[in-house]
This record gives structure tokens, sequence and C-alpha cells, in this order.
């Protein structure tokens, strides 16, 4: 039996007098990927948001290691990773200055690794330019360093497939497979059909 | 990309959260000087239009001098409010500083302490420069650097309050004068009545101690209201 990391019990949320989804449980331990379906505006960012803490529910609590997230917001935050639907990087920076920035808020310092990480990503030589020079899926690529750089125990992943090609798509399910096997947890939306990802579960919204 | 994550060792960072900041800002908003240069020069173009609408006789404009020049401060520093969350808004940084385990008054004491380097420093720097175009008497004029050193970052606590209020609003302009504004007025009331006294001849010690007593309130209280203002923003 491995251990819950998050749990959402009784997950209600209205948006502009809309039920988006009523009494919906979540619960994720290590090891697990758990993949949010469903379609257009049916509320997948908005439940990812209520997860990470930056929203919250109308109903129904979140809880992380079985304590609500308000109380251990700090604990729950150090190993929680979120990639948003924005790039999360400042256009006038460079990969570099935006991984460093990344790191720093997280409390960690990294500076030797950077290089590295972004050669990982596809992104060897591009390190010093401004990121608004970069194409949308290389600006993609430089979010997800984050996910080599900075180890969390809990992805929470927005659409990480959005304008990366096909080795990309590739290299982050073997990411995601290894996350899950290195005892961590994956919740992510995607429209795409995940293939060799053990420990996958999927949950539909309607 | 491979799959591999490096055990890599790492370690907490000591400059924190506060340094990487400002940091990041200061680089950010160097690669763009335009927006740095804008407020000023709107504060150089409206003390300078006064004397040609109004008189360009000396002893009237030196009565008018410290009203002027703390109106023109005043709107330049709002007119440079935008900067402070609505781009770290639209690129999703703003939301990945919230998600930060590190103490966010500190983030936000950085992103206010940034602001006012880059707009009210500068003002307060440029500002001898005017004052001396309006005739305003040298006691003056240190009364007036005194009085911007003081307020002008009063003026960025209070105003990032409101811009962390209207920041998940597409058109924030109107609304964010209208919240602001009235805070502003007492700080313009002490500040430009120390200035008066002091080209008067008059000691102005009262007027400074209330300005610095604001400074030291608006500094221990305003991050916490604009830590909640941004949590309730992004909630949206």
């Amino acid at each position: 039996m491995s251990e819950t990391l998050l749990q959402g019990i009784g997950l209600c949320c209205e948006r502009d007098h809309r039920v988006l989804f009523e009494s919906l449980d979540i619960d994720v331990s290590a090891g697990d990927v758990l993949q949010i379906e469903g379609a257009n505006g049916s509320g997948k960012t908005t439940l990812l948001r209520v997860l990470t803490g930056l929203s919250d529910a109308s109903e129904g609590e979140v809880r992380w290691r079985g304590e609500s997230i308000r109380r251990v917001r700090e604990d729950y935050h150090r190993e929680m990773q979120y990639l948003g639907h924005a790039a999360g990087i400042k256009q006038a920076l460079t990969a570099q200055e935006n991984l460093r920035w990344h790191a720093a808020i997280k409390g960690l310092a990294c500076d030797n690794e950077i290089d590295e990480t972004l050669a990982k990503v596809g992104l060897r030589g591009y390190e010093d330019v401004p990121c608004y020079t970069l194409s949308a899926g290389q600006q993609r690529r430089v979010n997800l360093a984050r996910l080599y750089l900075l180890p969390a125990k809990l992805w929470i992943l927005d659409e990480p497939f959005t304008a990366i090609d096909k080795s990309g798509v590739q290299a982050i399910e073997m990411l995601l497979s290894h996350q899950a096997q290195q005892g961590g947890a994956v919740i992510l939306t995607t429209h795409q059909e995940l293939h060799n990802v053990p420990g996958l579960r999927k949950l539909e919204l309607k | 990309m491979t799959a591999q994550i490096n055990a890599v060792q790492q370690s907490v960072d000591k400059s924190g959260i506060f340094c990487a900041m400002i940091r990041r800002d200061m680089t950010a908003a160097f690669r763009h000087p335009s927006d740095l240069v804008n407020p000023l020069i709107f504060f150089v173009v409206v003390v300078t239009l006064f004397p040609l609408a109004v008189s360009p006789d000396s002893t009237f404009l030196r009565d008018i001098a410290p009203g002027v020049l703390w109106v023109s401060a005043l709107l330049a520093t709002l007119l440079s409010l935008d900067m402070l969350f609505q781009s770290d808004f639209q690129d999703g940084t703003l939301e990945q500083m919230l998600l930060s385990p590190q103490p966010l008054y500190s983030a936000i004491l950085a992103k206010v302490a940034t602001h006012w380097l880059l707009s009210g420093l500068p003002l307060t720097l440029l500002s001898p420069l005017l004052a001396m175009m309006l005739f305003l008497p040298a006691d003056g004029m240190q009364a007036l650097m005194l009085t911007l050193l003081l307020g002008t970052p009063v003026l960025s606590f209070i105003g990032a309050i409101g811009s962390a209020l209207t920041v998940g609003l597409r058109k924030t302009g109107l609304l964010l004068s209208l919240l602001v504004l009235p805070l502003y007025i007492p700080v313009l009331i002490f500040a430009s009545g120390a200035v008066q006294a002091a080209a008067a001849g008059l000691p102005i010690v009262g007027h400074l101690a209330l300005l610095g007593a604001i400074l030291a309130l608006t500094v221990v209280l305003a991050p916490l209201a604009i830590v909640t203002a941004l949590r309730i923003s992004l909630s949206g």
C-alpha cells in the first residue's frame, strides 16, 4: 500500500452560475499518474488550480498527506511543482535566468545544473538568448526543464504537450513514467493518448 | 530530452526569494528601458508645461512649485503602477510566485522595492532640477528631496495594493486610479505642506515625522494586504 499524497474530498466548483463539477473525490498516491480528461470548458484547468491551492473550491477540501493544504501550504508547495496554462517564463530573460529564478523561489540553488538541464530538453546553444526569440515549443521546453531541474513529489501539469514535437512527447512520457517509478505522482490534463505510462489512471470530467 | 533526472546536489539558496525577485525584475526592466523612462518623461513634461500655461512670473511659480512638483510626481507614479504585476500575471510567473514555499512577504517587499528603485528614486533625483526651474528657494529644495524620499515609497506600496486588487481584470486604468488616489491624498497634503513650510523658512520636523510614520506603517502592513489581494485576484 503506497502512501496517499493528495486527496480531494467532495470538491465542487461553480463558475458563473454553472456547476463545473460536484462531489468529486480524488485520491493520488505515490506512483500514480492521473490523467484528467474532459471536453473543452469542462473545468480541467479549474480543477488543477483548486488542487494547487491557487483557487478555492466552492465546497470540499484538498488535503496533502492528510492535512488541509491551507494549513500545510509551505510544505505542500515545497513538494509540488505546477506547470500552468501560461508559459511561466519572462520573455525578456534568457532560459538560464528564468530557471535560476524558478529555482530560487523554490528555495533551491542549482546554478551548475542549469546548462546541463537545458541540454536535456534540447536547448543546447539557447542558454543565453532572450526567451522572446525562441519558438513557442522551445519556450514550452524551458518551462518543462523545471521538471528535470527541481525535484518534487507531486507534479501538476496543465496540458504539458502543447506545442511539443513528437520526440518531445515521447520524452515527456518517459519522464512521467520515471517520476511514478521514483515514488512521485503526476496529475495532468491532456487530450493526447498516453502510451507506455505504467500506473496511469483516468478521470473524466463531464 | 532524456528521461533521467540527475540526483543533483541541491542546497537551500541563502540569498532567498528577496534577492531573486529584485535581480529578475531589474534585469527584465533594463532590457526594456522605454517603460522605465515613461513616468520620468511625464514628470518633466507636466512640470515644464506649467510655466508656459499659467505664468512665467518667478514669485508666482515659487508659490505653486511645491504643489506642482508633488502632484506631478504622484501622477507619474500612478502611471507606472501598471508595470508592477500586470506582466507577471500575463506570463504566469505571478502564480508561480504565489506557489513558492518561501515567505511571500519578502517577495512582495522585493517587488515594491524594485518598483520604487525604478520610479520613485529617479523622480526624487530629478526633482531638484525641475524645482530650480520653478524658482523654489534652496531651503525648499532640501525639503522637497526629503519628502519625496519618504513619500514615494509610500506611493509605491499603496499603489501595489490597488494594482494587486485589479490585476486579474482586463481594463484596470480608471478603477486603479479611483482605488488608489484617495489613499494618496494624506501623503500629498503632508509632503507639499512641508515643502511650502520649508520655502517660507519654517521648521518641517513635524511633517517629516508624520511622513516617516506613514512610511513605517505601510512597509509593515501593505505587503500583507498585497499578498491577500493577489490571492483573491488569482483565485478567480
